[in-house]
């Protein structure tokens, strides 16, 4: 029930025995029509037999995307529920007068991406998953033979969606801690910057605060893409979703419990959520266990790593 | 039973078995609840198993490891791990007999001590004048010197007014307020027998019964006196990033005259004992700990605590763990449960399976009910099995790598065990509601992870302030986790009753969460899947 079994011989494998291949990436000299998907596939679908551009892949993921039901849901509610938790955790905080709080107020106005970053994992693995679940895959990959290339438009269209969409609820979670913290005893008083001053308060003109705010915008295209590559090499959406969220959320917990510190340092240093978060730190950088931009570099990383395995299994495996 | 009933009780049965003919032949669902079972195990192994833990020199050595590391930890009578460090003046009491004392001042001073802070000058550099909330000097009548031995004690503490307390765990309030020479306090303990009973009084002529206590086996002669101790001072301010934290001994001095014991006494001097020394101030412990008689006041100085042994960080111990910290798995199996069980359902409509199913069985109702059952059962075993080895093992892992691992009761431990493989148990079934409403895996498995392990992260891994992920771990799913809490929180230790080690709810309250939000999932599940087209 959970593995499709039903691929039959419609759909065996033939090894270059179409042009298709070289239809999608104009001119690549190695598309050879590789894992060409099917042997009824005519060698020209489309009428004039023209071949099948970057754009074309593009356009064909745009529409694919911009026409399912659940994306504009998943990029909305990502974005709410970014700004949403973000603003409940500067509600919460409050700075007692005169005890001086050791609170990176910039942090705390980001905490929704650690929330929103499971929509945005949805959303991912959904652009793959989906067509796994409906067959869609074979008309995808019966139109672009080059299955790298399908990979990488997903990738594509994923990463600009994403980036529009945190860009965002970033944007609403600092507007949040700006007009809410100062109400609650983040003031001048307490050691933090007026409104009106050179460098005032949550200010995308402090270069830290700039830094973590368009940082936590790459670290939700990046779980994106972490996303997007697990879902190639898993297939099923729940076992995909289960795997990504396993691989943000679990590393704090299991860091928390190691006995060494050591253990708890490499734990916090490899996670892909521990570390990529390291870009919204601006206080007590030197405390951390690995520095913002090495932090969301192992991110990054892990979502090259993804996309690779992904891009394999995907092109070596049956669809 | 008329013909009927049968014929239903038989139609749910087949539905049961098919729904388990189903689960055990797709061979990825029975890996996935091997992968969980694993998980529990090697993330639990992984928390214990971290080689030894190397322990700050000692005063008299080298750096030591492993069992060395740990003082032995005296065990109470009711079998918990407790801290019994005090100055005690005392006296043996032979039989029955009453001891009478007024108490006209408690001070205190903390911080120094014999850490590597103030190693440069020395531990008693760095030392400040302030009374801890819980400093306690007072009378106590106890069955030996011996650490963790029975007692009955009437106290007065530096912020929480006059208590009974006995056994470790006992705390009885009395008079409030605070002691000074022109409000003192006077205590008095009586035995009768295995009962001690306590009394306080304003002014030594109107007494007040407090409390009376039995003491099981007590022996006829036991000790008898003052005493005077300070626990460990902890300043905590909770913050976004986590809560930072200062540890450090504390002394507390106690005033006493009008002291009287009455009763058959074996001695009639009195004797000085620093009871469980525990060396916080170094070789100057002798300067600051003691008593002086001068007429017929005493004053009393002691460091330590009695009081029984927490999971939070002021416990002072050593390196300590709780049982459920071997369970840390839950959290990996967790997921994979999750998946599983929201698979469960979604992939009839995967394949249209659904349409047979409900054509072979038209009680849709009964469907979603054979089903959450056979997740369920098999998720509980495969956990239950996975936590027992996970706690089993990995407390010995613990104990040999140097952790002192705080004992329970067995029936405590039966219900962390237990309480975990239930937790994982309904989890799997919320999951399952979850996939049969929104027929969507990937929602149904974000939903139930999200509302578990990430709000659970964003409680504990102190993202959130204090206040808000209290409040998280109340309403949220993740509220569950506190069935795994082994250690209550006791009100008189004052330590930093935070997650993980310490829960908002109590367990089954917390238990009791995560049932309402699965049972509230499975009527909606039901109610939509009667309602729907297939």
């Amino acid at each position: 029930m959970s593995e499709p079994e039903g691929r039959g011989a419609a759909w065996t494998e033939e090894r270059g025995t179409s042009d298709e291949g070289r239809r999608c990436l104009k001119g690549a000299p190695e598309a050879s029509g590789k894992h060409s998907m099917s042997r009824q596939a005519p060698a020209g679908e489309r009428p004039g037999g023209g071949q099948t551009s970057i754009r074309d892949c593009l356009h064909a993921e745009w529409t694919k995307v911009r026409t399912a039901p659940g994306t504009i849901w998943l990029l909305a509610a990502a974005m709410v529920l970014t700004v949403g938790v973000s603003t409940g955790a500067a509600a919460a905080t409050r700075c007692p007068s005169g005890a001086g709080c050791p609170v990176d107020v910039t942090k705390l106005s980001l905490t929704g991406v650690q929330v929103g970053q499971a929509l945005v994992a949805i959303l991912a693995v959904l652009m793959i998953s989906a067509e796994y679940g409906t067959g869609m895959i074979r008309t995808t990959l019966t139109a672009i033979p080059r299955r790298s290339a399908v990979l990488a438009a997903k990738a594509a269209i994923l990463t600009g969606l994403v980036l529009a969409a945190g860009t965002a609820g970033v944007a609403g979670s600092v507007l949040a801690g700006r007009l809410i913290l100062p109400g609650h005893g983040f003031t001048p008083a307490n050691g933090f910057p007026p409104p009106t001053s050179p460098s005032p308060f949550l200010s995308l003109a402090q270069g830290p605060v700039l830094r973590a705010a368009a940082g936590s915008v790459l670290y939700l295209a990046l779980v994106g893409l972490l996303s997007l590559g697990a879902a190639a090499a898993l297939r099923d959406s729940a076992v995909a979703i289960g795997a990504v969220l396993a691989l943000l959320y679990l590393f704090p917990i299991v860091a928390a419990v190691a006995a060494s510190q050591n253990w708890y340092r490499h734990l916090e240093q490899i996670g892909p959520m521990t570390a990529g978060l390291a870009i919204q730190a601006t206080t007590g950088l030197r405390g951390l266990p690995i520095s913002p931009w090495a932090g969301l570099g192992v991110l990054a990383a892990w979502a090259a790593g993804a996309l690779l395995l992904g891009g394999v299994v995907l092109s070596r495996r049956d669809a | 039973v008329t013909r009927s009933q049968l014929a239903e009780r038989d139609g749910f049965g087949r539905v049961l078995r098919a729904e388990w003919t189903k689960f055990r032949t797709v061979r990825g669902w029975v890996i996935g609840m091997v992968v969980a079972a694993a998980l529990i195990d090697l993330v639990g192994l992984f928390a214990a198993g971290q080689g030894n833990i190397a322990c700050s020199p000692g005063p008299g050595g080298p750096t030591k490891t492993g069992q060395a590391c740990i003082p032995p930890v005296p065990l109470g009578p009711g079998g918990e791990a407790v801290t019994d460090s005090f100055y005690f003046v005392r006296q043996p009491l032979a039989g029955d007999g009453t001891i009478t004392a007024r108490v006209t001042s408690l001070t205190g001073r903390y911080g120094g001590g014999a850490g590597p802070a103030s190693a440069a000058g020395g531990p008693l550099s760095n030392i400040r004048p302030g009374v801890q909330p819980w400093s306690k000097a007072g009378i106590i009548i106890k069955a030996s010197t011996t650490q963790g031995s029975a007692y009955a004690a009437m106290l007065v503490t530096g912020g929480h007014g006059v208590r009974m307390q006995y056994d470790y765990t006992g705390d009885v309030a009395g008079l409030p307020g605070a002691v000074s020479a022109a409000s003192p306090r006077w205590l008095r303990l009586t035995r009768s027998a295995d009962t001690i009973t306590g009394y306080d009084s304003a002014d030594g002529s109107r007494w007040a019964k407090v409390g009376a206590v039995t003491l099981p086996g007590l022996r006829a002669t036991v000790q008898a006196g003052m005493f005077a101790t300070s626990p460990a001072y902890v300043q905590l301010t909770h913050s976004f990033g986590g809560s930072t934290g200062q540890v450090g001994p504390s002394l507390a001095t106690g005033v006493f005259d009008h002291v009287s014991l009455a009763g058959d006494r074996a001695g009639t001097a009195w004797a000085g004992d620093n009871i469980g020394d525990q060396g916080a101030y170094g070789p100057q412990t002798s300067q600051v700990e003691g008593y002086r008689q001068a007429g017929g006041t005493f004053t009393v100085t002691g460091n330590g605590d009695i009081a029984p042994v927490g999971a939070g960080p002021a416990s002072s111990v050593g390196p300590t763990a709780p049982i459920e910290e071997h369970l840390a798995g839950a959290f990996a199996g967790l997921i994979a449960v999750v998946v599983i069980g929201a698979m469960f359902f979604t992939a009839e409509y995967r394949r249209g399976l659904i349409r047979v199913t409900l054509a072979a069985s038209p009680r849709r109702g009964s469907v979603l009910a054979a089903k959450a059952i056979v997740v369920a059962s098999v998720t509980f075993v495969a956990a239950l099995g996975a936590s027992i080895v996970a706690v089993v093992v990995g407390t010995r892992l613990s104990r040999a790598g140097g952790q002192f691992v705080l004992p329970v009761s067995r029936l405590t431990e039966v219900r962390v065990i237990a309480g975990t493989a239930a937790l994982l148990a309904v989890a799997a079934v919320l999951a399952l509601a979850l996939g049969a409403m929104l027929r969507r895996s990937a929602v149904a498995v974000t939903i139930a992870i999200a509302g578990m392990v990430a709000t659970y992260v964003l409680g504990v891994a102190q993202v959130l302030p204090a206040g808000a992920s209290e409040w998280l771990l109340r309403v949220t799913p993740a509220a569950a986790f506190a069935v795994q809490q082994s250690i209550p929180a006791y009100p008189q230790v004052n330590d930093q009753y935070t997650p993980p080690a310490y829960f908002p709810l109590a367990p089954w309250a917390g238990f009791a969460v995560l049932c309402g939000y699965a049972a509230l999932a499975l009527g909606l599940a039901t109610y939509l899947l009667r309602r729907r087209d297939a």
